[in-house]
């Protein structure tokens, strides 16, 4: 049991990914986890106005299913399969964050700095996070695809365009973390 | 009952997340920092065991659960989306440290202002089916 509560390694969460996306396919679906965005942009309505959005949503019920399990997964996970978060961070990675005057690096999921709304850099936090979020689906939908869309599925069947996608995941990553991030947070 | 086994793997997926701390935004930071092989590690053994089971999948014409051939769609050979699109996204998941399966398993583990980001990802996927016919694919 305490190996379950400890964080899990690369090598253990890496093949049980590679799993998830083996059961999709199975069950004759696809690993991806932007998709659902389209679909409940089209259960909303958005496909009156924009042909994009004009499908089949219901069809997709599936991965609007997979989207709730996720959320449980989550709640599960925190709530009973761990001890008090402590990331084992490289040194230099919470050097840099302290630098910025951010407190408490890598003892919670994601930081304070970012995700607090109760402070006085409330508004700010609040922006930031829409205007990620934008990016991230914005983004995810004109390349067709995510992190697992891509990067694992993509990639998995040996398809040059997603390791393009991934290519440009990375531009952006870098440009953000090294020059952007440091504006906002340093 | 048919969608019970997505549920399942929903939260299966959600706990390898949690426990792998892949949802950390300081495990992107870090990630994209290159000061760290947990993610690399994390998404090139995935890799690495996708490609093997794709390869046997295909080469076994192996059937899915509903009796069907499982078939793999190949992505549209053109690359301005693909390198304008996923630097976009790129920007986002660094900035948010978190991409969109992360985005909804924070939700779960209590991060409430995650629900920023999934607003924000639902416009940002909205304004792409908006100009999706003017943008460059």
């Amino acid at each position: 049991m305490e190996a379950i509560l400890e964080p899990w390694p690369w090598y253990v969460a890496g093949p049980l990914i590679a799993l998830t996306m083996f059961l999709l396919l199975w069950f004759g679906k696809e690993f991806g986890m932007s998709a659902n965005l389209r679909t409940m942009c089209s259960a909303v309505g958005a496909g009156k106005k924009v042909k994009f959005f004009d499908f089949d949503w219901k069809s997709q019920t599936w991965n609007l299913v997979i989207v709730l399990g996720a959320i449980i997964g989550g709640y599960i996970a925190v709530t009973y399969l761990s001890n008090p978060i402590d990331i084992d961070l490289n040194p230099n990675t919470v050097a840099t964050l302290e630098s910025y005057g951010w407190d408490n690096v890598g003892k919670s999921l994601v930081p304070p700095e970012v995700f607090d709304l109760t402070g006085a850099d409330a508004f700010k936090s609040m922006a930031i996070l829409v205007i990620a979020g934008f990016l991230v689906g914005f983004g995810a939908r004109y390349a067709g695809g995510c992190t697992s869309g891509h990067a694992i599925s993509g990639i998995s069947n040996l398809q040059l365009p997603s390791l393009v996608a991934v290519i440009g995941f990375f531009i952006g990553g870098l440009i953000m973390t090294f020059f952007i991030i440091p504006l906002i947070f340093g | 009952m048919k969608y019970l086994k997505f549920l399942l793997v929903g939260i299966f997926f959600g706990i390898i997340m949690v426990k792998s701390e892949a949802v950390s935004w300081y495990r992107i930071f870090e990630m994209f920092r290159f000061e760290s092989f947990h993610m690399y590690g994390i998404i090139g053994s995935a890799v690495i065991l996708g490609v093997i089971i794709v390869a046997l999948i295909k080469k076994s014409g192996m059937h899915s659960i509903e009796g069907n051939a499982i078939t793999f769609n190949p992505k549209d050979k053109t690359w301005p989306r693909y390198i304008i699109g996923g630097t976009f996204f790129g920007l986002g998941w660094a900035l948010a440290g978190a991409c969109p399966g992360p985005m909804y398993v924070l939700l779960g583990s209590g991060v409430f202002s995650i629900l920023l980001v999934i607003a924000g990802s639902l416009i940002g996927t909205y304004v792409y089916g908006l100009l999706r016919d003017k943008l460059p694919h």
